[in-house]
């Protein structure tokens, strides 16, 4: 009980003074810009996923060979449908088998919906970044600070959150430690890691920077990773909504599109 | 970086600049164009894909059309039955348009050209990946002995399963670009595009068209109509 009075009075003291100013604009214009086409990027990404719902790791798999995961997310989930399986050449294991059914596969407009978006990400997710570093916002806001990076009180900040017991929204950027965490994970973290993966997936960018798939473990591995980032960027989220809703979703909503 | 994003920026609005495949004012044929011009004005150009060593052989689905001459497809053709039985001694490549030399090939002329065999990965757009190693011929050798026209920008084909797509001059030329007759070591088996595929290694799988008929090179774009990619509302462009 004690422990924990004195973990909170830390995160009181760790927190800074209360800023009586909003989101910036340009923060608020990217939020909202940045949300959209990453919600059109999981829909998109979805789809072109159950087109071939299993994930490998390395350069190459396909359904004559064992999968890492299998996914049961579309028809294309475990069909069997094979047939003329022959060897053909190379080691002895690789073989050639015809379909004998028509797949779901929607990756004509999926895939094409899926890179427009990508653009929308891409192009303002580096104009945030910069605007970030510019005006000091990474530093100010976003970066956790050394006086509150200690262990204690981001346990603390864990296990309130997940009581749901979070600071009254202020509409503002003076966030807590395991908030930095979070947006930090997510801008620093896996929004890069979803564009590098995404770039390695391409044929010409790979030609052209081999390194590109050789870091991430060759294309079946940057599919794999690819998917993960975003398993992760949805969790981040599912829980970023429900934190605005337990904080005061209506601050929150005027914070975020009103600046105030 | 900002410059080119920007000049990237403008061609999405149609018709200003020329020589790009058509949008036919649809939002995702727009945002195709927008990559490709991307990717041909930031990245590198014309460098080579990675090759691998035999033993990353792998197995390799055959999809899409597996036999041409089947009486089940709506896409059959029947030319090419007759061909297979006479083991493609009668199968010639034509090559037209905007060439000094039109005429066919057959695939002993093929074969007499300097031979190119690389192991690479296929990638489907469906998100599988496979290694093969394919023998053949680079296109860029077929188009310099048929005298390809300055005037040139597109390279077309058409295959006996009724696919027509076609390629830019980058890519058409590329040295791992090749009319493949090989794979694995032996001749194209029926199911991968006998006797004659496009190997298209700096695209997706589905630029790589098989069963070879015909190849024309053209100066202004040709979509393909019915039997092309864009109108089947797919991307023309698939380097991403």
């Amino acid at each position: 009980m004690l422990d924990q009075l004195t973990a909170e009075a830390a995160i009181t003291a760790a927190r800074p003074a209360l800023e009586t100013v909003g989101h910036a604009r340009w923060v608020r214009v990217s939020h909202w810009l940045l949300t959209a086409s990453i919600l059109v990027l999981a829909f998109s990404g979805f789809v072109i996923l159950m087109a071939h719902p299993r994930l490998y790791w390395g350069e190459t798999g396909n359904n004559l060979t064992p999968a890492l995961i299998e996914l049961p997310i579309s028809r294309n989930h475990r069909h069997g449908g094979w047939v003329d399986p022959e060897p053909i050449g190379g080691p002895p294991s690789a073989i050639s088998a015809n379909r004998t059914y028509s797949i779901f596969n929607q990756n004509g407009w999926g895939r094409s919906l899926h890179f427009l978006a990508a653009w929308f990400v891409v192009v303002p997710g580096a104009f945030y970044v910069v605007a970030g570093l510019v005006s000091g916002h990474f530093r100010r806001h976003l970066w956790p600070r050394l006086r509150e990076s200690r262990p204690r009180i981001f346990w603390a900040e864990l296990i309130n959150h997940l009581r749901l017991k979070v600071p009254t929204a202020t509409g503002g950027p003076d966030y807590g430690l395991l908030q930095k965490c979070a947006y930090c994970g997510v801008v620093f973290v896996a929004m890069p890691l979803a564009v590098l993966s995404g770039l390695a997936m391409s044929p010409t960018v790979a030609a052209a920077y081999p390194f590109l798939q050789g870091v991430l473990g060759g294309f079946q591995s940057a599919r794999t990773i690819h998917f993960f980032t975003f398993v992760a960027i949805m969790l981040f989220a599912i829980a970023h909504v429900i934190m605005v809703i337990a904080s005061g979703f209506r601050r929150q909503m005027r914070g975020m599109t009103m600046g105030r | 970086m900002i410059a080119g994003v920007g000049a990237a920026g403008g061609l999405l609005v149609p018709g200003y600049i020329k020589g790009l495949p058509p949008t036919y004012g649809h939002i995702l044929r727009m945002g195709d164009n927008l990559t490709y011009s991307a990717q041909r004005i930031l990245l590198p150009s014309r460098r080579a894909v990675r090759e691998y060593s035999h033993k990353d052989i792998s197995s390799f689905p055959a999809i899409g059309t597996t036999d041409p001459a089947s009486p089940h497809i709506p896409n059959r053709s029947d030319a090419y039955g007759p061909l297979r039985k006479g083991g493609f001694g009668d199968w010639r490549l034509s090559v037209e348009g905007l060439v000094a030399r039109p005429g066919t090939y057959s695939l002993a002329d093929l074969k007499r050209f300097p031979s190119r065999t690389q192991i690479t990965r296929h990638t489907c757009e469906e998100g599988w990946s496979a290694i093969a190693e394919w023998t053949g011929v680079p296109l860029a050798r077929v188009l310099e002995a048929a005298g390809m026209l300055p005037t040139a920008r597109w390279v077309n084909f058409y295959s006996f399963d009724q696919w027509a797509d076609s390629i830019d001059l980058h890519d058409a030329l590329h040295p791992q670009t090749l009319l493949a007759y090989g794979m694995n070591g032996r001749d194209l088996p029926v199911p991968h595009g006998a006797p004659v595929r496009l190997r298209v290694e700096t695209q997706l799988g589905y630029k790589s068209i098989k069963f070879l008929q015909r190849i024309v090179v053209n100066d202004t774009f040709d979509d393909g109509g019915k039997n092309g990619n864009i109108q089947n509302g797919w991307s023309w462009y698939a380097g991403i």
